[in-house]
């Protein structure tokens, strides 16, 4: 029954928003309908909490961190339950009223409901986790509902000047709260609470104290934290009645209460909340006393008197913490009444400044009975509930010391207490009494009967109270035992005799009264002194950390690829170096071998080359061909080294990499212009030699070293096992196949990809480029020269039989179908190159992308039929074949797999090919169909040559 | 024989090709085949995490070599976790992708789209450090490819920083392959986990040079500090739906950290053990800050997001540096979040910014169904920021309760909450201008020039396409409101993460079940 009431906000948040398709009425009873449902079972569960029982509940949540969604109801609980669900109901009536009819009045209430739900679990929630959950939802809904106006730029920014004040205290709690869990060893508030001397005796308790505050004052507006408060003012009138002055800020208030009984009694907790609350109640009451915009003079109030309750708590005294408790509800009830008297103001004058008011008690009499009622009881004038909790607060700040002064506090109190009549006065003498104006912005008039039915209401409370205080000692009673832990029975009198408390409310009714009469000279006063904006303050933080953030962003990700990849070096390096120096290094096991000659002319033209690399890299037509060195001298190593394998592949794919970024160059500027400053270059320098030589040195500490490996293995099983005596064929398309399958994707997708790329730039504003290139430069007069078209033609058929045989004595001697298919593609690349893309292309027979998709499906087939016969994927099976005459030969089935390896191979080269020639047409290149551009055979008749 | 393993890896293979070259010139034939594929890999990865969930570690020997000679795939709680969430993941994004019109604004989306599946399972499945590699270089090629779909000036040049970055990983990949093979004879992460324990301290300096690059290989992948520079331009240029899906991409670095520094060069082995900690937790305070600024001083709704994906990842890896099982649990519970939630967002800004027609943060007057895409844009935030009532929340919870360490705790609650507040914040600014001061300014008078764009405005968006975005706050919803089951699960995951001799023997044993 508890979850159901805690939940039936949430539940019944949609209907609104459905139901203002029936009609504004039904939108607001149907808003109403959960919060009555609530407020019944509130009210069914509440004869049991009067009597000093505690109702629980639990649902397992993330019990992994002591998460659980478990709610309690005792006496606290059960009167912030009442308030919220009880100003919930009149706020629904009031806004009903307020609203207009253009406002989205379904998306107001069901933020409302939003709201309630989360403030309902504050004060239900039994785990302070939980608690946190419905804590950052109430500042989550608030920013909605203080931004519910978007069209006006106060709202916007009230409300995310609001979630940011109390979004960070809530951040600050979660910290708090897992400390203060952690100290007790469970987050559930009922253990907590039992644990308060092992809290208080921690080391961690100031930490989480202080954490804790933080999201208490934030939330309860105290200072230095209040600024927000009156900014969320731009808030329709029954949002500020509702969350600023009866609910939200008063969470703040609830938590301190809530917590009273484990971080309160201990000095820290004396000096932080006292001294704070009282700063916050005099500095909110001297403000609000020179506020001229009603709602502002009343978040000033509200904040000066969350400063009270919060000085009382902070007291730490039982009594001192009944009287907050007393004046949590006397608050609610003048406070939330003056909210919508002004809300009716503004809504029948269109005006909310002091400055244009006056006068309206004829015009308006029934808001007058109302607002001056409520505002009296604010000051604190005898037989209105303000005035006894009032009374007890000063009885309590008379006899308190602070910072070793005993009369500091009374004096402070009293002020506070002085400028507070002077204030409440004002809201009344300003804007009811005084001649009747004839400027108002607009004629005012009472409001219909819905909208002061709530706050006449509530002022009835507020008399009745007032007048017969014991009404409100039961629930008191109930949650200051609830805060206290204690079994007190408070008896609250209107008369107490004359106690040093009536003297100091007599001086602060009639100074107060005095200050309102000399209220022109002193607003001079006022308007003259230099005031720290605290508005201007936030936005000038705001705006200096989005500024100082968004430098170093910009600085440091200014697309500057060089830079990133120097960082990314020296990381490396560094880190590498940090690495190495941790551990040891075993000795060396290996010896170095002697240096025969042709190793050192080897290593001396790779360095060379690498070096005219290095410093002629502007010259791109060069560079291309010194690294082409580079990859044939490191092929030779490979030959040196017994690894034919390895050099046959690095040759071919030298081959095929330098064709084509040949013909790439060919779009390209012949010259790499110079971008970088000397420091700049001499930077990089730096970094790539210390790279290199790291490098370097990895691989001469493991060269150095033997270590037992795996590759015994495929040696002793590459015949036996794989069917194959040429272990690195075997290691590919077999031992490691699924490697192999992987990379052919790989060169497959590349072959796709720079297909779309292509297509990506001749859509894009790169193709006007291109087409405006000029294309007469440098251009070679012979592009098809015959001798290269004869030879090309020759060795075609030549190279072909090369690939194939390459490709099938793969398994068993050095080649296979990656460099057959290189092979393949190189004998067609000098087809292009010999006579051109258009004419070469006329004359095949399948697409590329056919065969890249053959390649890698028939290589993925080969692997999947291993399935057929009950064996993981890419299994390889062998079998040796006799057909006379020819030779005993053998087929495996990872032949099948290397002619994917093959196709893919080949028809990712060849759709590079085709996307480079396809730019290369776009940008203007001539077409031939003939195979040369000089045919001796078509022109010897006439013995003339045509051009 | 347990075939579906290899699926998540073969299906996509298969599909891919076949889309290439069968059905390049039919999108519609492509979204079909594209769509049931990838249904059929959800149903898959829903199978194996039930499989996974028996809390056996399944292996698949491909070839039917032994280990650690032939490559094996490893299914365990983690690996099948990661499938689904890729899984589950892609099905959304695809959704999306052809639900906006994004996969036909290029050339062969979907071809490219089941490759980046492929290259992501796998690097999820594989047993092997060399195999990793190669699947790193599938996901690489496939999603450089999908990042520049569509072309376009910026997303070249971003397209470019992004490829380059990634590619100087990948040789980094190779050199601490090679360290790693010459230290200890093998690529095998389960051999690598029997025989680096064994390595006393005094020999250990190469495979402790070989964890140190293996980690900023992953690292990069994860865009941790200081080689994150790459994902901001990136995902903020790339198509939104790629961006979408490559909140799993950077999950495979935080992944592979997870995998392979836990198993063979984690707690327990004497020449390493502490080392990835120490560099990691520094690493990843610093990028929950970089990705916090990120966020606050953004000028655009694209970057914002992106620099609240670095976020995500630094609070991500600040939890898996710790190397425990609770803080796993914690990491590998934000981590489903953070991907879902990153995804979430860059699916509603797509919706936005195609209406709006740009990006930047400027209140430009409101488009159609503003309501709504403010509705989303708020949940969602809500989710990335970290507030309840989503999973962020929560995540964010279990992230702090484990890094509890008192060398941790100042550093990385200070980040993580400070980090929490600016990108609350930061969000609060965009959405505020987006969303609320758009309605204040009116249409602008219509010139003939801008019909076009005027079209786009008014736009309705279609059940389709908000479905997606909608599923995955359903996820987030459901993560949270099931945060008990799912931690449990995580639980189980990092629990048998940990247990190494567990994982050698599965994957070493004498092999005798098929």
């Amino acid at each position: 029954m508890l979850i159901i009431m805690a939940l039936l906000p949430f539940l019944g948040a949609l209907l609104p928003s459905l139901m203002i398709r029936a009609g504004r009425n039904a939108c607001a009873i149907f808003t109403a309908l959960p919060t009555f449902l609530a407020l019944v079972i509130l009210l069914i569960l509440s004869p049991s909490v009067m009597r000093g029982e505690v109702l629980q509940a639990e649902l397992a949540w993330l019990p992994q961190i002591g998460l659980s969604a478990s709610f309690f109801l005792d006496g606290l609980g059960l009167l912030f339950a009442g308030m919220i669900l009880g100003v919930g109901l009149l706020i629904t009536l009031y806004a009903r009223f307020y609203l207009s009819g253009e406002d989205p009045m379904g998306q107001f209430y069901t933020f409302l409901l939003l709201f309630q739900g989360a403030m309902l679990g504050i004060v239900l929630s039994d785990n302070i986790l939980l608690l946190l959950v419905f804590w950052e939802l109430t500042s989550l809904s608030s920013f909605l509902l203080i931004g519910y106006w978007k069209h006006l730029p106060e709202g916007r920014q009230g409300a995310r000047m609001a979630l940011a004040v109390t979004g960070s205290g809530g951040l600050a709690m979660i910290a708090g709260m897992l400390i203060l869990g952690n100290i007790v060893g469970s987050y559930n508030l009922t253990d907590i609470l039992q644990a308060g001397d092992a809290i208080r005796a921690s080391d961690w308790y100031l930490p989480a104290l202080i954490l804790i505050l933080l999201g208490a004052f934030t939330k309860s507006a105290q200072f230095p934290f209040h600024f927000w408060l009156p900014q969320a003012m731009a808030a329709p009138t029954p949002v500020s009645a509702y969350l600023h002055s009866a609910t939200m800020v008063k969470a703040g208030v609830f938590l301190m209460a809530r917590m009273w009984p484990v971080l309160s009694g201990t000095d820290a907790w004396f000096n932080i909340v006292t001294t704070t609350g009282l700063i916050t109640m005099v500095l909110g009451a001297l403000i609000a006393l020179f506020k001229n915009d009603l709602k502002a003079l009343l978040a000033y109030s509200t904040v000066s008197q969350l400063g009270l309750m919060t000085m009382l708590l902070g007291f730490g005294t039982q009594v001192a913490a009944v009287a907050a408790v007393f004046h949590i509800i006397n608050h609610l009830t003048f406070k939330a009444a003056l909210f919508m008297t002004a809300g009716i103001v503004d809504h029948e004058t269109h005006t909310r400044d002091i400055r244009r008011l006056g006068g309206l008690r004829h015009l308006m009499p029934v808001t007058f009975v109302i607002a001056t009622i409520s505002a009296l009881s604010m000051a604190g004038i005898p037989f209105l509930n303000g005035f006894l909790s009032k009374e007890m607060m000063l009885e309590e700040a008379s006899h308190t010391g602070l910072f070793g002064s005993p009369s500091a506090l009374p004096i402070l109190a009293t002020i506070g207490a002085l400028l507070s009549v002077a204030y409440s006065f004002r809201f009344v003498v300003h804007v009811f009494l005084g001649p009747v104006r004839d400027d108002y912005p607009h004629k005012p008039h009472d409001p219909p009967f819905g909208m002061w039915a709530a706050p006449a209401l509530l002022a009835c409370l507020v008399v009745l109270i007032g007048v017969a205080p014991f009404l409100a000692e039961g629930i008191v009673t109930a949650a200051a035992n609830a805060v206290t832990g204690a079994d007190l029975h408070p008896h609250f009198k209107i008369w107490h005799g004359f106690t040093p408390a009536l003297w100091m409310s007599v001086v602060a009714v009639v100074s107060g009264a005095i200050l309102l009469l000399q209220y022109g000279m002193l607003d001079r006063v006022w308007e003259a002194l230099p005031r720290p904006e605290a508005k201007t303050i936030f936005d000038h933080l705001v705006a200096a950390v989005v500024a100082g953030a968004r430098r170093v962003t910009e600085i440091t990700h200014n697309g500057a690829i060089s830079r990133y990849l120097a960082i990314f070096t020296i990381a490396s390096v560094a880190l590498g170096w940090v690495a190495y120096s941790g551990g040891g290094l075993g000795p060396r096991t290996r010896d170095l071998l002697a240096v025969p000659l042709v190793v050192a002319v080897g290593w001396l033209m790779l360095i060379v080359a690498t070096g005219y690399v290095v410093v002629n890299h502007h010259h791109r037509f060069r560079a291309l061909v010194l690294i082409g060195v580079i990859g044939l001298t490191v092929s030779a190593g490979f030959v040196y080294l017994s690894a034919p394998d390895l050099a046959l592949t690095q040759i071919s794919v030298e081959t095929v990499t330098i064709m084509l970024l040949l013909l790439a160059l060919h779009f390209l500027p012949k010259v790499t212009p110079r971008e970088s400053s000397l420091a700049l270059r001499l930077r990089d320098g730096a970094i790539a030699t210390v790279a290199g030589l790291g490098v370097g040195g990895l691989a001469y500490a493991f060269l150095l070293r033997d270590t037992d490996t795996i590759s015994d293995y495929f040696i002793a099983n590459s015949y036996e096992g794989g069917g194959g005596t040429n272990v690195v064929n075997v290691i590919l398309v077999d031992f490691r196949g699924f490697d192999t399958y992987g990379e052919i994707i790989v060169l497959g997708i590349a072959g796709f990809l720079i297909f779309s790329l292509m297509h990506a730039l001749l859509d894009g504003p790169a193709a006007k480029r291109l087409r405006a290139r000029d294309y007469s430069q440098d251009r070679s007069h012979d592009r098809h020269p015959l001798m290269m078209v004869v030879v090309t033609r020759v060795l075609m058929p030549i190279a072909m039989v090369v690939g194939i045989y390459i490709f099938l004595r793969g398994h068993n001697a050095p080649g296979g179908g990656f460099v057959a298919g290189l092979v393949v593609a190189i004998a067609l690349l000098m087809q292009y190159m010999a006579s051109g893309f258009a004419w070469t292309q006329a004359r095949k027979r399948i697409e590329y992308h056919t065969l890249i998709g053959m390649g890698v499906v028939i290589a993925g087939l080969t692997g999947a039929g291993a399935w057929l016969f009950g064996q993981p994927f890419l299994t390889s099976a062998y079998t040796y074949v006799h057909i006379a005459p020819v030779e005993e030969f053998e087929l495996a089935t990872a032949m099948l797999f290397d002619l994917g390896v093959f196709l893919t191979v080949l028809g990712a080269v060849m759709l590079m090919l085709y996307s480079l020639s396809r730019i290369a047409r776009f940008a203007g290149e001539t077409v031939n169909m003939e195979p040369m551009d000089y045919d001796p055979s078509e022109h010897v008749d006439d013995g003339k040559v045509k051009v | 024989m347990m075939h579906w393993i290899v699926l998540p890896i073969v299906l996509p293979a298969m599909v891919a090709p076949l889309i290439g070259f069968v059905m390049r010139n039919d999108i519609t034939m492509a979204r079909i085949t594209s769509l049931v594929s990838t249904a059929l890999l959800l149903c898959i990865a829903i199978g194996l995490t039930a499989m996974a969930a028996q809390g056996e570690t399944l292996t698949y020997r491909l070839g039917d070599w032994p280990a650690p000679f032939g490559i094996v795939m490893v299914l365990d709680r983690l690996s099948a976790l990661m499938v689904l969430l890729t899984a589950s993941l892609a099905l959304i994004v695809l959704i999306h992708a052809i639900a906006t019109g994004w996969d036909a604004r290029g050339r062969h989306f979907h071809v490219l789209f089941q490759f980046q599946l492929m290259g992501i399972c796998g690097a999820f499945l594989t047993g092997d450090v060399f195999n990793l590699f190669v699947f790193f270089e599938v996901l690489l090629i496939a999603s450089y490819g999908l990042m520049i779909h569509a072309g376009g000036r910026a997303r070249m040049r971003a397209g470019l920083q992004y490829v380059v970055m990634n590619l100087a990983g990948s040789t980094l990949f190779l050199f601490a392959l090679g360290t790693l093979y010459a230290s200890t004879g093998t690529l095998n992460i389960a051999d690598l986990a029997a025989k680096i324990p064994t390595i006393p301290p005094d020999d250990a300096a190469l495979v402790r040079v070989a964890a140190m690059l293996l980690m900023i290989v992953f690292a990069v992948k994860a865009a941790v500090f200081p080689v994150q520079f790459w994902l901001p331009a990136t995902y903020s240029n790339a198509p939104a739906p790629v961006a979408a899906l490559f909140a799993i991409m950077t999950k495979v670095g935080a992944y592979a950290i997870l995998r392979v520094h836990t198993l063979a060069f984690g707690p327990g082995v004497p020449g390493t053990e502490g080392m990835a900690g120490t560099w990691l937790f520094p690493a990843a305070i610093v990028t929950i800050a970089i990705g916090a600024f990120g966020v606050i001083g953004a000028r655009r709704l694209m970057p914002l997001i992106a620099f609240s994906v670095v976020g995500s990842m630094g609070t991500l890896l600040a939890a898996v540096a710790v190397f425990s099982p609770t803080a796993t649990t914690a990491a590998l519970y934000y981590m489903v979040h953070s991907t879902f939630a990153a995804a979430c967002l860059f699916l509603i800004a797509d919706l936005v910014v195609t209406r709006r027609q740009s990006d930047t943060l400027d209140p430009i007057p409101a488009t159609v169904q503003n309501g709504l895409f403010a509705a989303l844009f708020f949940a969602a935030a809500i989710g990335m920021a970290g507030m309840p009532p989503l999973s962020g929340f929560l995540g964010k919870l279990l992230v702090l309760d484990a890094l509890r360490a008192p060398g941790m705790i100042g550093w990385a609650w200070t980040a993580i909450l400070l980090g929490s507040l600016l990108t609350i914040v930061g969000f609060a600014r965009a959405g505020s201008n987006l969303f609320w001061k758009s309605t204040t300014l009116s249409e602008p008078a219509l010139d003939p020039g801008e019909q076009r764009g005027d079209a786009a405005r008014s736009r309705t968006a279609t059940a389709a396409q908000l479905a997606p975005a909608m599923a995955a706050l359903a996820v987030l919803a459901g993560l949270a409101a099931f945060a008990g089951p799912a931690a449990a699960y995580f639980e189980d995951t990092s629990t048998q993460l940990f247990d190494r001799s567990g994982y050698v023997a599965a994957v070493l044993g004498t092999g005798e079940e098929d």
